[in-house]
C-alpha cells in the first residue's frame, strides 16, 4: 500500500463532522502553526516541501506564496480554486465531499501564512452539494473557535465564505475566478499584474487549487522537510488522481509520486487494468488539456526507460513522446476508442468554454471544432488534417490565458501520433459517419497495419 | 526614465509606459497596428492580439527573452528591454495568423459597409492578411439591428474589441449595452429591447475598427474617399465643439471626432454635434483636416506599394508612393 | 454548441411585473452582501442570480434580473452581461427539474451520448426542450466533473451516477411519482447552498 497523508482517514465513519475529525488528529497543524510558528516559519515549511500546485501548472506553492505583495496596505486575500471543471478530473470534489474539514484546516493555516483574515473558496456552481457540505463544514469550525475573531485565543482572525460559481470552465484561470468572484465575466485578466500584486478587489492576493491548499496540512504536521522525502525528485509528496475512462475501477487515488505508470494502472490497489480484458490505446494524464500518448509511450517513455507518475517523467520527451501531469486527470482509451471523435468532443467542449475575449481562442476554437465535426462525420479531405494542425499551432501562445493552448495541445497531439485514424475517417467516410464511440477498431485492424503497435 | 529599443529604435520612457505607448513616441513603421487598444479608454486593450511582439531582452536586469509572444498594448516597458516587432518573422508570422482568424468569421462586405476606406480591419488585412481564406464554414451571422436612433449594429462584423463598452463606461453614466454570451456566440447587444440614448452615446462609431457601430445620417450616402475633410468647431453647449465635417461642396455628410495619427479621436464629441447639425452655416471651418492613414481616403486615389514594403496601418509609411 | 451559423439570440421582454424576494430570502441576501468589503457588493451577484432562480420561478427573467441589479445598486446590463455568460442561469423558462447530461470526453466514451439520446426518447423531447407537463427539460452539458462515475447527469442538485437505461427509467419514474412534491430534500451533510 502506498503512504497516504491526505486521505489516510476517510474510512472512518462520520470523518465529515468535526467531532470525529478533531478527535482523530485533525486541526493539529492549526495548533501547532497559529501557537509556535510565524506566518513565515510557514511559509517556510512549505517552501521546504517542495509542494506544487495541484491545479495543474506545478508552480511551487512556497514561490508562489513568497511573491504576494507584504509592503501593500491593502488587505490580503486567499483564495481556493475549487472551480474544478478539467474533463478527467474529480479528486476535489471527491476530497470535500469525504474530508471537508482537511481544506477548511489547511486553508486556516495557509490564510494565516499569508496574513489574509478573509478567504473565499471559489466552488463551480454545479457542486451545489459540496457548497453545503463546505458551509456546514465552515460553521462547525467556527463554533469551536477555528474560524472567527482570535481562534484559538491567538491574535489571528479569519472569515471563510463559500461562493458558488455560475457554470464555466474558464473560471478555473485564477484571474478569471477572481473576475467571477467580484461578479463579473470569467474574462481571464491581462498580466502582469499578477495576483499576487493585483488580485481580488486589486488586492494583494493567492489563489490556490483545493488539494494545493489540503496538502498544507501534512506539511506543518510533519514538516516540510520531512514532506519532501515522499516523492521522487522536484515531484514530492502525494498526488490525488482521477482514473476514468476505460478502466476496471475508476475512482479517485493517492499516489506517492514516482509510482509507475504501469503499477498505477494495472495494480489492483488503483485502476485494476484495462477493463473487459482490452489493451491500451491510449492515455491522457493529465486532464484533458495536456497530449494524448500511445500506447507504446504510456509505460515507457521514448528513452525506454519506465513512464513514471511524477512531473517530470510524465512531460520526458516533451510533447514529441511526453505529455504532463496536469491536474491528475487519467483518462484511458482502450483498444476500441475512437481518437477522433474524442479530439473532436475535447475540441466542442473549449469551444464552448472559450470566453471570447482575445481572438484567436474565441475564433480558433469554434474552428478547429468544425474541422473536426467535418472529418468524424465524414465530410472532411486529407488537407484538413494539415489545417487542423496548423490552427492548432497559430491558437498556441498567443492568446490571453492557457485555454487557447489547452484547446490546442490536444488536438496536435492527436494528430501527431494518431494522423493513421484521421486519415481513415476521411478516407472511409461511408464507413465513418455513423461511427460514433468505440467501435471502430475492427475497421482500423483491416486496414492498418500500424495498428499492431496497440 | 527607463530606455527601451525596439527593432533597433531606442528611447526613453517613464516607468509604466508600455511598450506600443514606447513604440508611438519613436513613430514609424515599427508601431505594432492596434484593433481593441485605444490609449484614451481605460482598460482597454489585450484581446485582439494584434499587437504582440517579441521581447527579445527582458531588461538589463533580466536580460532573459521572453517566452512567448507579449502584447505591446499591456506589457509595461522594463529598462534595458528589447523588443521586435516588424524585425521578427515570427511576430510578422503570428500577425497573419490573427488576420486569420479575425477575418473567418467577418463577412468580407466592404463593397456595402460604410465603413471601407476607414476600416482598421481593412488595412490590417491589407497589410498583413492573404488573399485566400481556409476557412470553409459558414460563417456565423445575427441580425442588423438599430441600437438608438442613430446607430446602426452591424453585429457580423464586430471584432469584439469592447471599445464601445469602455466608451459607454467612461463617457457617459448608464451603460446599457454590453458584450453578452460567450465564446464565439458574444455579442454586442442591449438584451432587452432598448436604445443607446445619451448625449456621448455617437462616440461609439468613431471607437468601432470596422463597421459594426454606423452612423445611420451617413448610411450609404456616400463613400468617404469621394469626401473632403475640414476641421470645424462651434461654440457647444455639451462638448468641446471641435469636430470633422465630411464634405462635398458645401453640403457636410457626416461629422466626426478629429483623430489622430493613430486612428484615436483627440476629443470626444456630442450627439448635437455628431448628428444634428449637418448645415455648414452651424459651423466654423478652420480648413483642411490632413488624414493621416494608410487608407485611401486620405489621397483619393490608391497607392502603389513597393514590393515588401511593410506598412503600417495606423501610420502611414510608404516610401516615395507612386500614383497607379 | 450547434453547427447552425444564425445565432439568434432574442431581445427580452420586461414586464414591469412586481418580482420581489420573501423577507426570509431577503436576510439571506443581506448576509451574502455582508461578506464583501464596502462597495464590492457585486461580488455577490453570482450567489444571487443562484438564489433568485431558485426562488423566483426557475428561469431568470429580465424582470428578475433587473430587480437583482436593483438590490445590488448595479445597472441591468452588468446583471445580463454576468447572465449570458454562465451556464447555469437559464435565461427561458426551463421545467421542474432539468437534466442536464454531460456530453464530454469520459462521459462520451463511457456511453454518455446514448444516455442522452435514451432520455430524449423517454421523455419524447429534443435536447433544449421541456415535456408538455413542465416537468423535466433536457440539457446536454459539458463536464459536470465526476469522469470516474461516467456516464453522469445532474437534476437539479442531485447528481446521478454509473447511468443505465434502468437506471433512467426508475429516476424519471420517481421524479414523476414525486412531482407534486417539493424540490430535492437535502442530502445528509448538506446546509443551505448560499
Amino acid at each position: 500500500m502506498g503512504r497516504k497523508i491526505l486521505l489516510d482517514k476517510i474510512h472512518i465513519p462520520d470523518i465529515q463532522t468535526f467531532k470525529v475529525y478533531k478527535d482523530n488528529g485533525g486541526y493539529a497543524s492549526v495548533e501547532k502553526a497559529l501557537k509556535k510558528m510565524t506566518s513565515a516559519e510557514v511559509i517556510e515549511e512549505v517552501k521546504k516541501s517542495g509542494l506544487r500546485g495541484r491545479g495543474g501548472a506545478g508552480f511551487p506553492t512556497g514561490m508562489k506564496w513568497s511573491f504576494l505583495d507584504t509592503k501593500s496596505s491593502n488587505p490580503r486575500y486567499l483564495v481556493c480554486n475549487a472551480d474544478e471543471s478539467e474533463p478527467g478530473t474529480f479528486k476535489d470534489r471527491y476530497l470535500i465531499d469525504n474530508i471537508p474539514h482537511l481544506l477548511i484546516e489547511g486553508l486556516i493555516v495557509s490564510s494565516y501564512a499569508l496574513g489574509a483574515n478573509t478567504t473565499f473558496i471559489y466552488v463551480r456552481g454545479e457542486f451545489k452539494q459540496q457548497i453545503g457540505i463546505l458551509n456546514r463544514a465552515i460553521r462547525e469550525a467556527h463554533e469551536n473557535g477555528f474560524l472567527g475573531k482570535n481562534i484559538l485565543g491567538t491574535s489571528y482572525s479569519l472569515d471563510i465564505h463559500v461562493q458558488a460559481g455560475g457554470g464555466a470552465y474558464i473560471c478555473g484561470e485564477e484571474t478569471a475566478l477572481l473576475e467571477s468572484l467580484e461578479g463579473k465575466r470569467g474574462n481571464p485578466r491581462l498580466k502582469p499584474p499578477f495576483p499576487a500584486v493585483k488580485g481580488l478587489y486589486g488586492c494583494p492576493t493567492v489563489v490556490n487549487n483545493v488539494e494545493t491548499l489540503a496538502a498544507v496540512v501534512p506539511i506543518i504536521n510533519l514538516g516540510g522537510d520531512e514532506y519532501a522525502k515522499i516523492g521522487i525528485g522536484r515531484s514530492t509528496g502525494t498526488k490525488l488522481i482521477s482514473a476514468c475512462g476505460h478502466i476496471n475501477k475508476p475512482g479517485v487515488y493517492e499516489i506517492e509520486m514516482g509510482i509507475t505508470v504501469e503499477e498505477f494502472l494495472n495494480s489492483e490497489e488503483y485502476c485494476g487494468g484495462v477493463r473487459n480484458n482490452k489493451n491500451i490505446k491510449a492515455l491522457i494524464p493529465g486532464g484533458s488539456s495536456v497530449p494524448i500518448l500511445p500506447a507504446h509511450l504510456i509505460t515507457t517513455t521514448a528513452a525506454n526507460t519506465p513512464r513514471l507518475m511524477s512531473y517530470e517523467s510524465l512531460s520526458e520527451g516533451g510533447f514529441a513522446t511526453g505529455s504532463m501531469l496536469g491536474s491528475g486527470g487519467f483518462i484511458v482509451f482502450d483498444e476500441d476508442a475512437c481518437i477522433v471523435r474524442n479530439t473532436w468532443n475535447f475540441s466542442r467542449f473549449y469551444h464552448h468554454e472559450s470566453c471570447g475575449q482575445c481572438s484567436p481562442c474565441r475564433e480558433g476554437t469554434g474552428w478547429l471544432e468544425k474541422i473536426l465535426h467535418r472529418i468524424e462525420h465524414g465530410t472532411g479531405k486529407l488537407s484538413d488534417i494539415d489545417l487542423l494542425d496548423s490552427v492548432a499551432k497559430k491558437i498556441e501562445g498567443n492568446t490571453i490565458c492557457p485555454l487557447g493552448d489547452a484547446a490546442a495541445w490536444p488536438v496536435s497531439s492527436a494528430i501527431r501520433h494518431f494522423r493513421h485514424e484521421f486519415e481513415f475517417h476521411v478516407q472511409n467516410a461511408d464507413i465513418v459517419k455513423d461511427i460514433k464511440h468505440g467501435s471502430l477498431s475492427k475497421y482500423l485492424k483491416k486496414n492498418f497495419s500500424l495498428n499492431s503497435i496497440y | 526614465m527607463l530606455k527601451i529599443t525596439i527593432d533597433g529604435h531606442t528611447t526613453e520612457v517613464e516607468e509604466g509606459t508600455t511598450i506600443l505607448e514606447a513604440a508611438r513616441k519613436i513613430g514609424g513603421e515599427i508601431v505594432p497596428p492596434t484593433m481593441c487598444y485605444y490609449s484614451k479608454l481605460k482598460g482597454s486593450g489585450g484581446k485582439c492580439r494584434t499587437c504582440l511582439v517579441k521581447v527579445s531582452k527582458g531588461s538589463e536586469n533580466d536580460p532573459r527573452p521572453m517566452p512567448k509572444l507579449v502584447a505591446s498594448c499591456s506589457t509595461p516597458v522594463q529598462d534595458g528591454m528589447e523588443v521586435q516587432n516588424i524585425t521578427s518573422p515570427e511576430v510578422l508570422e503570428t500577425r497573419k495568423a490573427i488576420v486569420e482568424f479575425l477575418l473567418i468569421n467577418h463577412p468580407l462586405d466592404c463593397p456595402v459597409c460604410d465603413q471601407a476606406g476607414e476600416c482598421d480591419l481593412q488595412d490590417l488585412s491589407y497589410a498583413h492578411g492573404v488573399d485566400t481564406s481556409r476557412f470553409e464554414e459558414q460563417k456565423r451571422e445575427f441580425d442588423v439591428i438599430d441600437i438608438g436612433a442613430n446607430i446602426k449594429l452591424h453585429m457580423n462584423r464586430c471584432i469584439l474589441c469592447y471599445r464601445c463598452v469602455y466608451t459607454v463606461n467612461q463617457i457617459t453614466n448608464g451603460r446599457i449595452h454590453g458584450v453578452l454570451y460567450r465564446g464565439d456566440a458574444s455579442e454586442i447587444s442591449t438584451f432587452i429591447q432598448n436604445a443607446i440614448e445619451n448625449d456621448f452615446s455617437g462616440n461609439v462609431i468613431d471607437v468601432c475598427p470596422v463597421g459594426a457601430l454606423t452612423d445611420k445620417t451617413f448610411r450609404f450616402k456616400n463613400r468617404v474617399w469621394f469626401l473632403k475633410t475640414m476641421d470645424i468647431h462651434r461654440n457647444c453647449p455639451t462638448c468641446a465643439g471641435r469636430a470633422v465635417a465630411w464634405m462635398n461642396g458645401n453640403e457636410i455628410y457626416r461629422v466626426t471626432g478629429r483623430k489622430d495619427e493613430f486612428g484615436e479621436v483627440e476629443e470626444f464629441i456630442c450627439n448635437e454635434c455628431r448628428f444634428a447639425k449637418k448645415d455648414v452655416n452651424d459651423w466654423i471651418i478652420e480648413g483642411p483636416r490632413k488624414i493621416k492613414r494608410t487608407s485611401i481616403i486620405s489621397v483619393n486615389h490608391y497607392e502603389k506599394l513597393k514590393q515588401g514594403a511593410i506598412i503600417n496601418p495606423v501610420d502611414k509609411k510608404i516610401e516615395k508612393p507612386s500614383e497607379i | 454548441m450547434s453547427h447552425e451559423n444564425k445565432i439568434d439570440h432574442k431581445l427580452h421582454e420586461v414586464t414591469a411585473g412586481e418580482v420581489r424576494f420573501s423577507d426570509e430570502t431577503l436576510v439571506r441576501v443581506q448576509a451574502i452582501i455582508a461578506r464583501y468589503p464596502v462597495g464590492k457588493q457585486k461580488s455577490a451577484l453570482l450567489p444571487i442570480l443562484h438564489i433568485a432562480q431558485e426562488e423566483l420561478g426557475g428561469h431568470l427573467s429580465a424582470d428578475v434580473m433587473n430587480y437583482v441589479a436593483s438590490i445590488l445598486k448595479i445597472q441591468p446590463i452588468e446583471v445580463y452581461e454576468v447572465a449570458t455568460f454562465y451556464t447555469q442561469y437559464y435565461l427561458d423558462k426551463v421545467g421542474k427539474y432539468v437534466v442536464e447530461v454531460c456530453r464530454t470526453g469520459p462521459c462520451a466514451m463511457c456511453g454518455g451520448e446514448d444516455i442522452a439520446d435514451y432520455l430524449e426518447r423517454k421523455l419524447a423531447i429534443k435536447t433544449d426542450e421541456t415535456t408538455p407537463d413542465g416537468l423535466f427539460t433536457i440539457r446536454r452539458v459539458e463536464c459536470l466533473g465526476a469522469c470516474g462515475y461516467a456516464p453522469v447527469m445532474q437534476i437539479n442538485t442531485e447528481f446521478h451516477e454509473f447511468l443505465t437505461k434502468e437506471k433512467i427509467d426508475k429516476i424519471i419514474n420517481d421524479l414523476r411519482a414525486k412531482a407534486h412534491e417539493d424540490k430535492p430534500k437535502d442530502a445528509k451533510w448538506v446546509e443551505k447552498f448560499f
